[in-house]
């Protein structure tokens, strides 16, 4: 479907190239990608990357018009910030480094807390296999950021490889003739052969888009809170360590919640059902919390707090004849790994893009299957998320978790639950496959045997002290 | 190295990442510092070659169920990171292009190689003049 050097007209007087095949990318094919997030990012680097491999030479221009080196909201993307196991060694396998600057701490083991008790999870091959990053320039009160914002490193990359950084907000976006339509503040319009779409929170852009009459509808969304503090590269180190701290709790409308060490700072994470201030406060303020974190540490000392949308449903139709929504805009994974969805949509989308053409029909046929596979998934996960909920509802089955935890990471045991939790926890295996294991005929046999113990209230402490080094 | 801020696990210089003879589920790529590629044979030890940042290692294990052919050390200290077998080829089988620069390492390796084996037959033809 790539069409070669010879058959494009590229630089024609409307501005867009002319090919064989009308709906194919061609040397001189014009590209808008809005956003640039890491969909849009990684949209935009493969894309070049994979065109440069097979001889098309491609304009690629990204709609961006945030300073991700900022600190505070106006630089940050709003999100926990972690880069997956998946995610890591992908991006490893591509060829995109991430150095000490962008990874703030090297995850190498998660904690889990509930009520009664908690245990260490650790990574396999003992190695740091998640990145905690911050999205931006970091929180409101950071004065000389010693890293570099992840978004922005990989905005540089998708640059360094030929993409066009538009620094202006998009003020309108329309089709002519069937091709995208942009238009900034004091410009003229361009005009595109296909136009990429990652821009979750600029509502009037995504309305816009919706009154296109292409099929789209904008995706469902729920709220999270994210709250940084700062307390000190010394202070981490000596108390939340290189794991992810998460916790089962039993506090009304909390589903999920996480804390994430990074350079100086300690990341909250929460999910759950009208996620507001009192609930954050009443985590912060739980002791299992306090247990945790550095002696000293004030709950309402905090550093940068936001309460942002995600996604959680992902729209029904992501394409159209020349127009593709990729990233949050798009289908992202439920609750975990939104950068890993990102990244496979964004490929995805890429390959579809070159490989295939820029029809409806294509992406239809070759872009979809991916985001049925993440929308397929996050059925499943669904269903994963209710039992972690009722676990956090049931005393006797957070008891008979942590033992059978424990008793796999200390004496050794098949690790059935423990990758179960670390695969929950960090997003690096698809829903179905966590599910399987879930309800597999070993693991129920061993959580009957557990129930016992359960019930009287043994939680085997010793070994509990020992699985978290206490 | 301060050992928190990036990814991988730290090999003390001299300590083996893999080992010549073992059967591999696993392929590497150095986050930081060397290592080194070095083939045993009758118990003496050739040094192939050294690997830096972002180089991949011990890809065939990816391809191959046959023991690894040589061992991999740090030189100096080194981070390195697992990848596993059996996620990579998943992850392959939905994203072709995954092995894009897999491939293109096995190409560049392909032609050393053969510029290698020009190399040693143009010195064993020198050395044969000079016998003869």
């Amino acid at each position: 479907m790539i069409a070669r050097r010879g058959e494009s007209n590229a630089g024609a007087s409307d501005g867009t190239s002319v090919a064989a095949d009308d709906a194919v990318l061609v040397d001189g094919s014009r590209i808008a990608v809005l956003g640039g997030g890491p969909a849009g990012s990684f949209f935009a680097y493969f894309l070049l990357d994979m065109a440069a491999r097979v001889d098309v030479r491609l304009e690629l221009d990204i709609y961006e018009p945030r300073t991700f080196a900022q600190p505070g909201p106006t630089g940050c993307n709003m999100c926990g910030g972690i880069v997956s196991e998946t995610l890591v060694q992908n991006l490893a396998a591509d060829g995109v480094f991430l150095s000490g600057e962008v990874i703030q701490r090297g995850i190498d083991s998660y904690m889990l807390h509930t009520d009664v008790g908690s245990v260490r999870i650790s990574t396999p091959h003992a190695e740091a296999r998640i990145g905690a990053v911050h999205r931006g320039g970091g929180p409101r009160d950071v004065t000389e950021p010693r890293w570099e914002s992840f978004d922005g490193h990989l905005l540089a990359r998708a640059l360094g490889v030929g993409a066009n950084l538009i620094g202006s907000r998009v003020e309108e976006v329309g089709l002519v003739d069937g091709r995208p339509s942009i238009r900034v503040h004091g410009q003229e319009p361009r005009r595109y052969d296909l136009a990429v779409v990652d821009r979750r929170t600029h509502l009037a852009l995504l309305k816009a888009l919706e009154g296109l009459g292409i099929g789209y509808r904008r995706p469902s969304l729920t709220k999270t809170l994210i709250r940084e503090y700062h307390v000190g590269a010394e202070a981490i180190r000596t108390s939340l360590g290189t794991s992810m701290h998460v916790f089962l709790l039993n506090i009304p409308r909390l589903e999920f919640a996480a804390l994430i060490p990074k350079g100086d700072y300690v990341t909250m994470c929460l999910l759950g059902e009208e996620i507001d201030n009192a609930l954050g406060d009443a985590f912060a303020t739980s002791k299992e919390v306090r247990a945790v974190m550095p002696p000293g540490w004030e709950p309402e000392a905090r550093s940068c707090q936001c309460i942002p949308h995600i996604n959680v449903r992902g729209v029904e139709k992501p394409y159209a004849d020349r127009v593709v929504f990729i990233g949050d805009s798009g289908v992202t994974r439920l609750y975990k790994d939104g950068i890993g969805a990102a990244y496979r949509t964004a490929k995805a989308a890429a390959r579809t893009a070159l490989f295939e053409g820029v029809s409806e029909a294509a992406f239809g046929r070759y872009f979809m299957p991916v985001c049925r596979s993440i929308r397929g998934d996050n059925r499943i996960g669904e269903v994963a998320f209710r039992l972690t909920r009722l676990a956090q509802r049931l005393r006797i089955l957070r008891r008979a978790i942590l033992a059978i935890t424990i008793e796999e990471q200390v004496r050794g045991r098949r690790p059935r639950l423990s990758s179960i939790l670390w695969d929950m926890f960090s997003g690096s295996a698809p829903y179905g496959d966590i599910f399987t294991r879930m309800v597999h005929p070993a693991l129920l046999w061993r959580g009957l045997l557990a129930m016992p113990g359960a019930l009287v209230g043994r939680t085997a402490s010793t070994l509990h002290e020992r699985s978290t080094g206490g | 190295m301060d050992g928190t801020a990036v990814l991988g696990r730290i090999y003390a210089d001299g300590e083996t990442v893999a080992r010549q003879g073992d059967v591999g589920d696993c392929m590497y790529v150095v986050q930081d510092g060397e290592v080194e590629i070095v083939a045993e044979h009758d118990g003496h030890e050739t040094v192939l070659r050294s690997a830096g940042r972002n180089e991949i290692l011990g890809e065939m294990a990816i391809f191959e169920h046959r023991p690894r052919s040589a061992t991999i050390r740090a030189r100096g200290t080194a981070r390195i990171l697992t990848l596993d077998k059996r996620n990579f080829l998943r992850r392959i089988n939905e994203d072709p292009s995954l092995a894009f620069r897999m491939i293109e390492t096995m190409s560049h390796r392909v032609r050393d190689l053969s510029a290698e084996v020009v190399e040693l037959e143009e010195r064993l033809r020198a050395a044969g003049a000079l016998v003869r």
